[in-house]
């Protein structure tokens, strides 16, 4: 058994760059690829915990997450297809028709 | 002990009829394809009936944990299903009446709403974060979806994109917090993760694990500051839609917050019958802060909205704000507050939104503008809205009134003053906004003077939801006792 502590580290480095992706880009289709890091960076932390720990759920619960990020995925850019119709653009600082 | 797979499948039959009128539905499209037809909407109301059914006739039924230990049946759990199932068959009555839905694909649309409802009876019941991070994200993409289901009209889509990336990127911050939680005690069920936190010293990662996991359940409730996606999503969206997701999702988000914080990072202190907090983590005066901020933020703001959706969009902000207020108290009472509170806020809500689809059917308007005069147009609409509104506002002797009462009741006895004060001058702000609407009604004079009709299906609808909002004012004890016998949680 390794100690997890590097893959933690790993797993905050990754989780980090997705939430300053989605923080500082503009483009949709970024943004979602950068929540998509986010949710790799908690794989790696469920499976390096789990594989320490000599527990499967830890995997387990990576394979979970991996389907629902295809979901979501699947169902973001299909929205995204949509808006790009209507807009020509995936910018979401230029979705403005709805606002304070 | 959690039953078995095959020992708990007798004790999910409101799932599995929720489930097989899904796949009813499936067939129904397949075979009927885009025509319109009434047929997906009663199959839904049918099945949504069943599942109701079925959830009463567990009330009785000692708590028990199921699915090795992922979903729990308990009071709790029974009293949020019960909901939210109610919730959707309002919803499907309110779907059927909308003109802006008319000409869409209809089994598909009951498809994802009857997921939601699926998502939302898990999420209410789930013991264990992979159960629990499964159903919340059964009830967000199905959401995103509706939200958007008038596609190629800019706004539904528009809000829909806004939706997807608020709730991804929340869903990916609350899920690291469990991956916290999971290395810090090596389990993914509520209760051990509970014991263990409860045992161990207080830590920076168990702290951060609060405040994500915070984040993905404040979104779903849409408290302030995670409430951004809310005004945009509810304007956008079909009317029914905004109604669903101010009252079904965000109840079933009350009950996951609930459930999840009062095990996890506290421990049921069996002398008093209250809860202890876990040590580290002061969550209660977070969220005391959040609640008393999102109730200012909800109703200020809602001041000088004129569209009247995105008004109730912010209203519903401000009403989450209120129930937070029974959360931080760690208290079976303050629960039984929340509990009380959202039976009260669905039928005013449901209620004021029904009144919104049935004038924009005609004027194709939300502004407020559009609704002067509509007390001479559309007299039984617009006493009917006047009596939601005031319920919302919280003037005796409508629901609403009570609801806070017991709310502030309970704030004021745990001693929390302050946080009384605010949502007291929050209250006296929102009832600028909600009789601005009913003093256009029907102080001035309409622009245009035709009469808008009722027909009688939707006057019966809207009576079925004010009858309850104004007897719940006057004769309230069989619900509150409801409540009460729905504390109960269970954490095996």
């Amino acid at each position: 058994m390794m100690e997890p502590s590097a893959y933690l580290l790993l797993s905050g480095i990754l989780f980090g760059i997705g939430v300053a992706g989605v923080v500082a880009r503009k483009n949709a289709l970024i943004v979602i690829m950068s929540v998509e890091i986010m949710l790799n960076g908690v794989n790696v932390a469920f499976i390096a915990v789990g594989s320490h720990l000599g527990d499967p759920t830890g995997s387990v619960f990576a394979f979970m997450v991996m389907t629902v990020a295809a979901a979501e995925a699947a169902v973001g850019l299909a929205i995204l297809i949509a808006i790009f119709r209507l807009k020509e653009t995936v910018d979401i600082t230029e979705l403005s028709v709805l606002k304070w | 002990m959690p039953l078995g797979n095959l020992a708990s499948l007798s004790h999910f039959l409101p799932e599995l009829a929720v489930t097989a009128t899904i796949l009813l539905l499936v067939v129904a499209h397949v075979v009927g394809g885009n025509r319109q037809s009434a047929v997906p909407a009663i199959l839904s109301l049918a099945g949504v009936g069943a599942a109701l059914l079925l959830t009463a006739l567990q009330a009785s039924v000692p708590a028990k944990s199921l699915f090795e230990g992922m979903v729990a049946l308990d009071g709790f759990a029974v009293f949020f299903k019960a909901l939210t199932a109610l919730a959707t068959i309002v919803v499907v009555f309110l779907s059927m009446e909308s003109e802006e839905l008319a000409g869409r694909s209809q089994a598909e649309y009951y498809i994802f709403l009857l997921s939601v409802l699926l998502g939302m009876f898990l999420l209410s019941a789930s013991t264990d974060i992979v159960m629990l991070y499964l159903s919340l994200e059964l009830v967000s993409i199905p959401s995103y979806l509706l939200a958007g289901y008038l596609k190629g009209g800019g706004r539904s889509t528009e809000a829909a994109t806004k939706y997807v990336v608020f709730g991804a990127t929340a869903s990916g911050v609350m899920i690291y917090g469990f991956s916290l939680l999971y290395g810090m005690t090596g389990s993914t069920h509520l209760g051990e993760i509970g014991r263990a936190l409860a045992q161990g010293e207080a830590t920076t990662p168990m702290f951060l694990a609060a405040v994500m996991v915070a984040v993905g359940f404040g979104y779903k409730i849409a408290a302030v500051p995670f409430h951004m996606w809310s005004p945009d999503v509810y304007e956008g969206a079909p009317t029914p839609i905004t109604a669903f997701l101010s009252v079904g999702p965000k109840a079933a988000g009350f009950a996951v917050l609930v459930r999840f914080f009062y095990t996890v990072f506290a421990t049921p202190d069996a002398a008093s019958g209250a809860w202890v907090l876990s040590p580290g983590v002061d969550w209660t005066a977070l969220f005391a802060v959040l609640s008393a901020v999102t109730m200012s933020v909800g109703n200020l703001i809602a001041v000088k909205q004129d569209n009247v959706k995105r008004l109730l969009a912010y209203s519903s902000i401000a009403h989450a704000g209120y129930m937070l207020m029974g959360f931080v108290l760690l208290s079976p009472a303050g629960i039984k507050a929340i509990l009380f509170y959202l039976v009260v806020y669905l039928f005013m809500n449901l209620g004021a939104f029904y009144v919104v689809i049935l004038v924009a059917n005609r004027t194709r308007s939300e502004e407020i503008a559009d609704y002067s005069g509509l007390g001479s147009r559309a007299p039984f609409a617009a006493v009917s809205l006047a009596i939601f509104l005031f319920a919302l506002t919280g003037i005796p002797p409508f629901s609403g009134f009570i609801g806070k009462v017991y709310l502030f009741a309970e704030v004021i006895n745990k001693g929390v003053y302050w946080l009384a004060v605010v949502a007291a001058l929050n209250s006296v702000v929102s009832l600028y906004y909600y009789a601005r609407i009913i003093k256009v009604m029907f102080l001035e004079d309409p622009k245009d003077k035709s009469e808008i009709a009722v027909p009688a299906f939707p006057r019966a609808v809207l009576c079925l939801l004010a009858i309850p909002t104004l007897v719940l004012g006057v004769y309230w004890e069989p619900v509150i006792r409801m409540a009460e016998n729905s504390v109960k949680m269970i954490a095996f």
